[in-house]
C-alpha cells in the first residue's frame, strides 16, 4: 500500500512539470505581444515603444523561453505566482482568500447530489421497473440535461424574485448558499443516481446475495448489509470522476449568483486578461484536482479489497 | 453490424424520440430563413420587451428584436457550432491517437505524456482560459475546445490502433509497398472509427451544454449573433420584467441536450459490449 502510494505521489512529478508548462505557455498563445497587452492594461491606454521595452527589461521578456520558463518554475516553487495586474496582490493570496467560499460551495453542492441520488438510486434499483424506478430515471436525464447556467436562472426567478425566499446573489448567511449549491448539485445528482441504481441491480443478480437469501435473510439486510457494500465501488469512482465536471460547473454557477469564489475571479480575470493570475489560477486548480483524484483512487482501494490484493500481487 | 445498431435504436422509444427531435432541429436550423417571421437581427426600439402576443409568439427582446426569430436561427449556431467543434475534435484526435498508435516508440511515448497532462487538467477550465486568451469569438472557442477535448479520442484510437496494426491485412499492405500514411488512412483508421462516431454522438449534449455554458459567459458568440447561451446571458439583466427572455433559450438548450442524450443512451445501450471493450484498453 505504501509502496503504491509513493509510485503515485512519484508520477505526480511529471504530471506537474507539464501543467506548469502548460499554464506557462498560456502567455504566449495570446494574440499580440504580452508586454503591450499586460502594459496597456496598467497605464489605461497604448504605451509608448520605450516603455514596452524598458518593462521586456524589467520583467526578463527578452530572455529565450527556456529561461523565463526556468525563471517562473522557480518562482512558483517557492511559491510566488507573480502579481496581479488588476489588484496588483499576490495571486497566492487572492486564490488563498477566495478558495474557503468555493470549498464550502463544492463540499455542500457535492452533499446535495450524495443524499439525494444515493437514496433515490437505491430504491431505483430495488423497486426495479416500478412507476418510482421510472419516474427517478427520467428525472435524472432531465437533470443530466438541464445547463446548470439556466437552473441557476430559474432559481432565482422562481425562489429570490416570485417568492423572494431566498437572496439572489452574493455571500454571507447560510442562505446565500442554498441556490448555488443546489444549481450545481443537480448534473451530478443525475449521473450519480443512474450508476448507483446500475451498479446495484447487477450485484442484486451474484450468487451471495442469492446464498443470502436462501439463508432466509430479510431483503433490507441484503441490501444494506450485504449488497451496497460492492455496489458503492464503481459510484465512488464517478464521484471522483466527477469533480472535474464540479470544478468546471463551478466557474459559471459561481459567476451567476456572484459567489465571491475562486471560479468568479478566475473567470473576471480572463476578461481583464489579467494574465498572471490566469496562468496561477489554472495551475493551481489543476493541482487540486490531481491531489483530489489521488485521494479518491486511494480511497477506492481501501474500499476494496479485491484490488488492493491485485496491486500487492503485481508488485 | 451497422444494421444491427440501427435496428436496436428503432427498439428504443426514446432514442426514437432523440432522433426525431434532432431531424426536427436540424429542419429548422436548415430552414431558418423561410421559418422566422423576422429578422433575427432587426432592431426596433418601439417594441422592445414585448410579452408574447400573437404578431410576436415569444414575445421580443431588449433592443426589440423578435425572439422566436432568434431562437430559430440560434438553432443554426449552436447546432453548426457543437458539429464543427466535435468534427475538428475527431479529426485531431483520430489522428494524433493513430499516429501514436501505429509508430509507437518515442512518438507514442511524447504524445501520450501530453495526453496525460491534458488529462490532469480539469478540461473546461483549460478550455476557458485558451477561449478567453485567444478573444472572445465563437471560433476561438472551438478551436480551444479542440485543444483539449481530442486527448479521450486520442487515446481510444490508439489503443484500437495498437491491436489492428499486428492483423495480417496490414502486413499485406506494407508487402504491397504502401507508404505509412497510406495505410493510416486507408487500412487502420476505417477499421477503428466506429467506436469515435459512437463516443462523439454519446458527447453531442455535452458539446452543445459547453459551448451555451462559455457563450453564456461571454466566452463564445458575440451579440449580436443569435445563440443560445448569449441570449440567456443577455436575457438575464431583465429577468423581473421580461422573464421570457430567459426561458425559452434555455428551454432550447435542455431540449437539445436531451434529445441527443436520449439518442447517445439508446446508442450505448445497443453497442455495449463492443464499447466497454474499447474503453478499457
Amino acid at each position: 500500500m505504501k509502496k503504491y502510494i509513493t509510485k503515485r505521489l512519484l508520477l505526480l512529478i511529471p504530471i506537474m512539470l507539464g501543467a506548469s508548462v502548460l499554464s506557462f505557455s498560456i502567455l504566449y498563445i495570446a494574440p499580440g505581444d504580452p508586454a503591450e497587452l499586460m502594459l496597456e492594461r496598467q497605464l489605461q491606454g497604448a504605451p509608448t515603444k520605450e516603455q514596452i521595452d524598458a518593462f521586456k527589461e524589467e520583467h526578463g521578456l527578452n530572455d529565450p523561453i527556456p529561461i523565463q520558463f526556468a525563471r517562473w518554475l522557480y518562482k512558483i516553487l517557492r511559491g510566488d505566482l507573480g502579481t496581479s495586474l488588476r489588484t496588483e496582490e499576490p495571486v497566492l493570496k487572492e486564490y488563498l482568500n477566495r478558495f474557503p467560499a468555493s470549498l464550502v460551495l463544492f463540499l455542500l453542492s457535492q452533499i446535495i447530489s450524495i443524499t439525494i441520488a444515493i437514496p433515490l438510486g437505491i430504491i431505483s434499483a430495488v423497486k426495479h421497473n416500478s412507476k418510482v424506478d421510472h419516474f427517478s430515471r427520467f428525472m435524472a436525464m432531465f437533470g443530466a440535461s438541464m445547463p446548470n447556467f439556466w437552473l441557476g436562472l430559474l432559481l432565482i426567478l422562481f425562489f429570490a424574485v416570485y417568492l423572494d425566499w431566498l437572496p439572489a446573489f452574493g455571500y454571507g448567511g447560510i442562505t446565500h448558499i442554498i441556490l448555488p449549491a443546489i444549481a450545481l448539485g443537480v448534473s451530478g445528482c443525475a449521473s450519480i443516481m443512474r450508476l448507483m441504481r446500475a451498479s446495484l441491480l447487477e450485484v442484486l443478480h451474484l450468487d451471495y446475495i442469492r446464498t443470502a437469501r436462501a439463508k432466509g435473510l430479510c431483503e433490507k439486510l441484503i441490501i444494506v448489509k450485504h449488497a451496497l457494500k460492492n455496489a458503492l465501488i464503481p459510484v465512488v469512482t464517478v464521484i471522483g470522476l466527477h469533480i472535474s465536471h464540479l470544478i468546471s460547473s463551478m466557474v459559471i454557477v459561481e459567476a451567476i449568483f456572484a459567489w465571491p469564489g475562486v471560479g468568479r475571479f478566475l473567470i473576471e480575470s480572463i476578461h481583464a486578461r489579467d494574465f498572471p493570475v490566469i496562468q496561477g489560477f489554472v495551475l493551481i486548480i489543476a493541482m487540486f484536482f490531481v491531489f483530489a483524484n489521488l485521494i479518491v483512487d486511494i480511497s477506492y482501494t481501501y474500499l476494496d479489497p479485491r484490488i488492493r490484493y491485485e496491486m500487492e500481487r503485481i508488485k | 453490424m451497422r444494421l444491427k445498431i440501427v435496428q436496436q435504436l428503432k427498439k428504443d422509444k426514446m432514442a426514437v424520440i432523440g432522433v426525431i427531435i434532432i431531424l426536427i432541429l436540424a429542419f429548422l436550423a436548415i430552414f431558418a430563413p423561410y421559418l422566422s417571421l423576422y429578422d433575427p437581427m432587426e432592431v426596433n426600439m418601439e417594441n422592445r420587451l414585448l410579452t408574447p402576443s400573437e404578431k410576436h409568439p415569444l414575445g421580443t427582446d431588449q433592443l426589440g428584436r423578435d425572439l422566436l426569430s432568434r431562437i430559430v436561427y440560434g438553432t443554426r449556431v449552436s447546432i453548426a457550432a457543437a458539429t464543427m467543434a466535435t468534427l475538428m475534435i475527431m479529426i485531431f484526435g483520430v489522428t494524433i491517437g493513430a499516429i501514436a498508435g501505429y509508430f509507437g516508440g518515442v512518438v507514442d511515448q511524447a504524445i501520450m505524456r501530453v495526453v496525460d497532462v491534458l488529462l490532469a487538467f480539469p478540461s473546461l477550465i483549460l478550455t476557458i482560459a485558451i477561449a478567453g486568451i485567444l478573444g472572445p469569438s465563437l471560433m476561438n472557442l472551438i478551436i480551444a475546445m479542440t485543444a483539449t477535448g481530442w486527448v479521450g479520442y486520442s487515446r481510444i484510437i490508439r489503443g484500437s490502433v495498437l491491436s489492428v496494426k499486428e492483423k495480417e491485412f496490414i502486413e499485406a499492405a506494407r508487402a504491397m509497398g504502401c507508404g505509412n500514411l497510406y495505410i493510416i488512412a486507408r487500412h487502420i483508421i476505417p477499421n477503428v472509427i466506429s467506436p469515435v462516431i459512437v463516443i462523439a454522438t454519446i458527447d453531442m449534449g455535452h458539446t452543445i451544454l459547453s459551448i451555451t455554458g462559455l457563450s453564456f459567459l461571454g466566452l463564445g458568440a458575440q451579440p449580436p449573433t443569435p445563440e443560445w447561451g448569449a441570449m440567456l446571458n443577455d436575457g438575464k439583466s431583465f429577468m423581473t420584467t421580461a422573464p421570457h427572455l430567459m426561458i425559452f433559450p434555455g428551454l432550447m438548450i435542455m431540449v437539445v441536450v436531451l434529445a441527443f442524450n436520449f439518442l447517445g443512451d439508446g446508442l450505448r445501450d445497443a453497442l455495449d459490449p463492443r464499447l466497454r471493450q474499447v474503453m478499457m484498453k
